[in-house]
Order: C-alpha cells, then structure tokens, then sequence
C-alpha cells in the first residue's frame, strides 16, 4: 500500500483554520486519540432518516443517516446506482427529499440552504458549464451568480481558483476546447473561489485518465490540509482510499458502513504472518500464545492477531528457538471489504 | 413540495439581506450584477445575435422590395401603411412590425425565452447556478427581466432598421395618420416609441409562456418548439370567426392593435384591454414558472 496515506484515523478532524463561526467545531475536535466520532457539533454534515422516492416508485435513497465529523476527507462509496449522487443532491438542496431532514455546517436545511451554501463548494455529476465561453467567463457566471461574492474582488479571486487547478495558462481558451482532465479541474474551481468550510464532490474522478486522477487527488489532498472538511464520491475504493479519513458505504440507498477508515479494516480481523523454517514449531508457539485461527503453508504460518503485539510474538518465537526470517501484520485488503459490503457483480444496483 | 423554496425565498431575504450588507454586496448590486452576467450571456451568443441580424435584415429588404415595387393597395392588413409609404418612410416601421409580428418576432422571443432555464438545465449549467446558490426565485427573476430586455431590444432593433431604410429610400415628413389627421415628424416618431413599446409588451407576455414552459423540460428545442406552436396556433384561433367567443383571450389577439396609436385621439380601450391581456398573461405564467421551478427536482 502507499506510503503517502495521512494521518491515521486516531486523528479524525484537524480543526478548521480561522472561521468566522467555526467556534462550535474547535471544542469538539480536540486532539483526542480515541476513533470515537466527534460530538453533532463537530459534524459537518448530519442526516436523519434521509429518504428520497423518485416518482416511479424506485427509492435511491432510503432512511441515510450521514455523519461526516468536520474536518475529515469522507469517502462517500458505493457502485453506482447506490443513491450517493441523489444523496449529494439532497445535500445541496438540488432535489427535495421525501421525507427526511439534512444539517449541513450546523444549520438546518432546507431554510438555511441560502445561509449554508455559500460555505459550501460542490463539484456535482461532472464538469458542467457555457462551452462558448471561456474558462475565465464560466467562473465569472458562476461568481456572478454568487449573492455573498464580492464584486470587487472577483477577478482576483477567480485567477486565484484558475491558478490553483492550473488552468491559468488555459482560462482564455474556450470551454468547448478543454480536455476531459481540464473540464474536471474547472469544475472543482468553481468550489475554491472562495474560502469554504465544506467542499463536495461527486465523483471528482471519473472519466480521467491516471494523471488526471492522480492530479486530482493531489489537488483534494491539499485542499483538504487547509482543516476543510471534504465529502468525495466515488465508486472506486482504490480511487480514494489512500486521501480518505473516512469512509461511509452505500448499496442499493442504505448507508452499510460507516467510520473511520481504521474502523472498516478493524471490520476484518489483523492477522499475523511469520515466515520460518519451523512452521510446526512456530504454529504451537502461537497456539500456546492463545492465538486462533492458524494456518501454515510454504513456510509461513498465520493466525489471528487479536489483541497479542507483534513483538511479543516474536519474542515468544525466537525464545522458543523459532528461526524467524520474516513477520508481518499486513493491513487487511480494503478493497475485498468493501466488495462484501457493497456485493460483487452487475446486479448490486437493484 | 410544501417547503416551497429551499434557496432563499423572498420572506426569507430579509436575514440574508442583513447577512448580505455584512458580507458582501447589498441585495440590490448584486442582484444588478447577475443580472448583467446573463445579458452577456444572451446578447453574446451567436444565434442570438444571428437572430437580431435577421431582425434587422428583414425591415430593409422589407423596404427594398416596396421600392422597387410600386406600392398598391392590396387586402392585407398592412394595406393602409403601404399606400402611406410612398409620400412618408416612416411607415415602413408599422409595415415591418405589422409583416414581422406573425413569425419573425415571435420566433425570437420563443428561442431566448424556451431556452432561458431549459438551456441551462440541458447543459448542466443550472446546478451549478442553484448550489452557488444563485437562489431559484432570484435566478428566474433575473432570467425573465433578461427576456423582457431581449423582447424589447427585437422591437428596437426592427423599427430602428425600418426607420433608418424608410428615411433613405423614402420621403420623410409629416405623418398622416390612419385617422386623416397629419402631426409632426416628431410626433410620428413618438408615437412609433410608443408601438414599439406597446409590442414590445405583447412580446414580453409571449416570454413569460416561454419562461414556464422552459421549465418544464431540459430540451431548449422542445421548450423553443412548443411556445411558437402555442403562439401560431393562437394566430390561427384568431383568425377562424367561430372562436370569436374566445379571441379577445388569446395571448396573440391584441399585438395588431398598436395602430390605435396611429388615430386620433388615440384608442385608448382597445390599447388598454391589450396591455391588461398582455399583463395578466405574463403574471399567471411567470406564476407558473415559480411554482414549477421552486418545487421541482434539477436531476438534470
């Protein structure tokens, strides 16, 4: 796995930098070792029994209760088809729910959509914008279109969002002739143009190509050590795995997991490898160590990790005159996790 | 939906005016300032100016023809205008009104206003717009005023062409108006402001369809399509005697009766019935425009 993963979940929300009204999130996010959620204050984003029935009957979502802890990159998964745009559409007050409520920054909407979302950046469904105009144009529409913006400051600002996706040296060209990777990027402009406390994006990814991808995450990963909190959809683990903090599931409109990441691998227990020339020898040691679960095969024997540490299993091992030549506690694979969880195959979206 | 408006309804601006004057820009500028946004929008893109190119095309090619033509009086409509033509250049802008308000001028109205909200939901533009949050009652606000300014700009544009071909290839002088009486070139002129305006506002009232329709869909095509098949098929309604019942109803009646501001004195009931018409049609459609577009799902 990646050597570039942040802070482990134990540290769950940096405290967002200077704002305005972020005095509420500050006391909560201490730098409290446990994984245990922040309190609702310290949520960026609640939802209760968040339901929304398109009017052919179908439900996209159903009964979501979302608690994204400010501060946090979530990864919001699931396949597609799973209700996480529908979901972010409702965040947004695109799409009102069927029944339900949604608490963004603290603050009830829908009323206070007007008050919230101007705190709010979004990237939703893909790059959208005026193809004949250019990208300099589509971000002064978007401004524009912004009550709370100030005028004076716009084209600062706007160059400021340009030069932050690297679209600078592109912002006269028209939209219409941008690729795919810089339509994306425009896209998420449009969220920096000014400061934001939250900033939700739909599958930010998708449709890129490696570079743009990684690109992408790169751009995520800085906007998201400014103490922003980010909800980012994907229906790749992979994809968002290695920015994430935390990880909500979707399948078929109910939310399956959700925590931290460390609390989805804690999902699956950790076992312990040993490499040796004695696995006979080395299986009865972990067994006199209480451990279950033990397997040997071609020089390597594993069992359950449990609560035992590494280095007292190795102690025990090299007392016992175990040869050692290698012991590991691998991370369990997210990736098979999150297919238990979401289902494997094309008949998961219902 | 009972929650009518998520995104800043007008009984709820007054905090978020309060907020506004802390923040940033009052209500007002920046209202001011989306709007200009969207007039650069409209009066920038390239059909739209095709179609006031056309616009302005068909008045001189309207007076070329009469020119080389000898006018004489024939059975429609503008009869009366064209037998005037010849001694004043003026007329040419009744006969270009009276000759574009079946199609031409319609057909303008109906692209920008079918286009306004269903333009931006086809592509995409309208999410963008709504999480900013631009503010659903605001946007369409700002989108209506755009048209009506774009309904008004197509009337100036064709008088102004008229007038401008009329006076170079016609004599100009005092108008003799449909009544006998002759007044000043000024106060031709002023009265044909006043047609202008006056069809201007039967033109605004066809937006306001347009504006409701287009949010009823994410096709600007089928939203263009539909609001010139409403105002054709009002024309025709208008001219079959067993609708009579009904004419004085339909959104097309009253655009031709802007020559009672050719008369004197000035026909004020049939003016005043027509701006009534023309009002209470742009109020229940804009009406239906807020409630569709407040209450309605964007998945586009």
């Amino acid at each position: 796995m990646s050597a570039a993963r942040p802070a482990p979940a134990g540290t769950p929300a940096q405290i967002p930098a200077s704002q305005e009204d972020g005095q509420s999130a500050a006391a909560d996010t201490g730098p409290d070792e446990a994984p245990s959620p922040p309190g609702p204050s310290g949520l960026a984003i609640t939802t209760s029994g968040l339901t929304k029935r398109f009017r052919g009957g179908q439900v996209a979502v159903d009964d979501l209760a979302l608690a994204v802890p400010r501060g946090s990159v979530y990864g919001f998964l699931g396949p597609n088809g799973s209700g996480k745009t529908t979901t972010i559409r409702m965040l947004l007050g695109l799409i009102y729910p069927t029944r339900g409520s949604v608490c963004l920054l603290g603050d009830a909407a829908p009323g206070a959509a007007a008050r919230v979302l101007p705190r709010v950046g979004s990237l939703v469904e893909g790059p959208a914008f005026y193809p004949g105009l250019s990208g300099r144009a589509n971000l002064t529409r978007i401004d524009a279109a912004d009550r709370t913006a100030d005028p004076g400051s716009a084209p600062a600002r706007i160059d400021a969002a340009l030069d932050r996706v690297g679209l600078l040296s592109a912002a006269r060209k028209r939209y219409r002739a941008y690729s795919l990777g810089m339509k994306q990027r425009l896209a998420i402009a449009t969220s920096l143009l000014r400061p934001r406390e939250l900033i939700i994006l739909d599958e930010p990814t998708n449709g890129l190509d490696p570079q743009g991808t990684r690109e992408v995450r790169g751009l995520i990963r800085e906007i998201a050590t400014d103490g922003v909190t980010v909800l980012i959809s994907s229906h790749l683990l992979a994809e968002v795995e290695q920015i994430c903090t935390h990880v909500g599931v979707m399948r078929t409109g109910r939310l399956v997991f959700q925590g931290s990441l460390e609390e989805m691998r804690g999902l699956d227990s950790r076992r312990v490898v040993v490499r040796t020339a004695q696995p006979g020898q080395a299986a009865k040691v972990l067994a006199a160590l209480g451990l279950a679960d033990i397997q040997s095969a071609d020089g390597e024997v594993s069992a359950q990790l449990a609560d035992e540490s590494a280095e007292r299993i190795c102690r025990e091992l090299v007392l016992a005159g175990v040869g050692v030549a290698g012991l590991d506690t691998p991370r369990p694979n997210l990736e098979d996790l999150f297919v238990g969880l979401t289902g494997e195959g094309f008949d998961v979206d219902g | 939906m009972s929650t009518a408006e998520a995104t800043g309804a007008p009984p709820a601006g007054a905090g978020q005016l309060a907020a506004g004057a802390a923040a940033g820009p009052g209500a007002v500028a920046a209202w001011l300032r989306l709007l200009r946004s969207e007039l650069r929008l409209v009066f920038r893109r390239l059909r739209n100016l095709a179609l006031l190119a056309v616009l302005a095309a068909l008045p001189v090619l309207l007076g070329i023809a009469l020119r080389l033509a000898a006018p004489r009086g024939g059975g429609g409509p503008e009869s009366s205008f064209i037998d005037q033509l010849a001694g004043n250049g003026v007329f040419l802008a009744f006969i270009a009104i009276t000759v574009m308000i079946a199609l031409v001028l319609p057909l303008a109205i109906a692209v920008v206003s079918g286009d306004s909200v269903a333009g931006e939901a086809g592509l995409g533009t309208l999410r963008y717009l709504l999480t900013v949050p631009a503010g659903r009652t605001r946007l369409l606000a700002v989108k209506y005023v755009a048209i009506v300014i774009f309904a008004l700009a197509s009337c100036c544009v064709v008088v102004a062409a008229a007038l401008a071909t009329g006076a170079t290839l016609f004599p100009v002088g005092p108008v003799t108006l449909l009544s006998g009486t002759t007044v000043s070139l000024g106060e031709g002129l002023l009265r044909v402001l006043f047609v202008t305006l006056y069809v201007a506002a039967g033109m605004a009232a066809l937006g306001a369809i347009g504006l409701a329709v287009s949010t009823f869909t994410e096709h600007p095509i089928g939203a263009i399509a539909t609001v010139l098949v409403l105002a054709v098929a009002s024309e025709i309604a208008d001219n079959i005697p067993q609708f009579a019942v009904v004419q004085p109803y339909l959104p097309t009646h009253w655009w031709l009766f802007f020559d009672s501001l050719l008369r004197t004195p000035v026909a004020t009931t049939d003016l005043l019935h027509g701006l009534l018409s023309f009002g209470v049609y742009a109020v229940i459609f804009c009406a239906i425009a807020w409630a569709r577009f407040t209450s309605t799902d964007v998945t586009a």
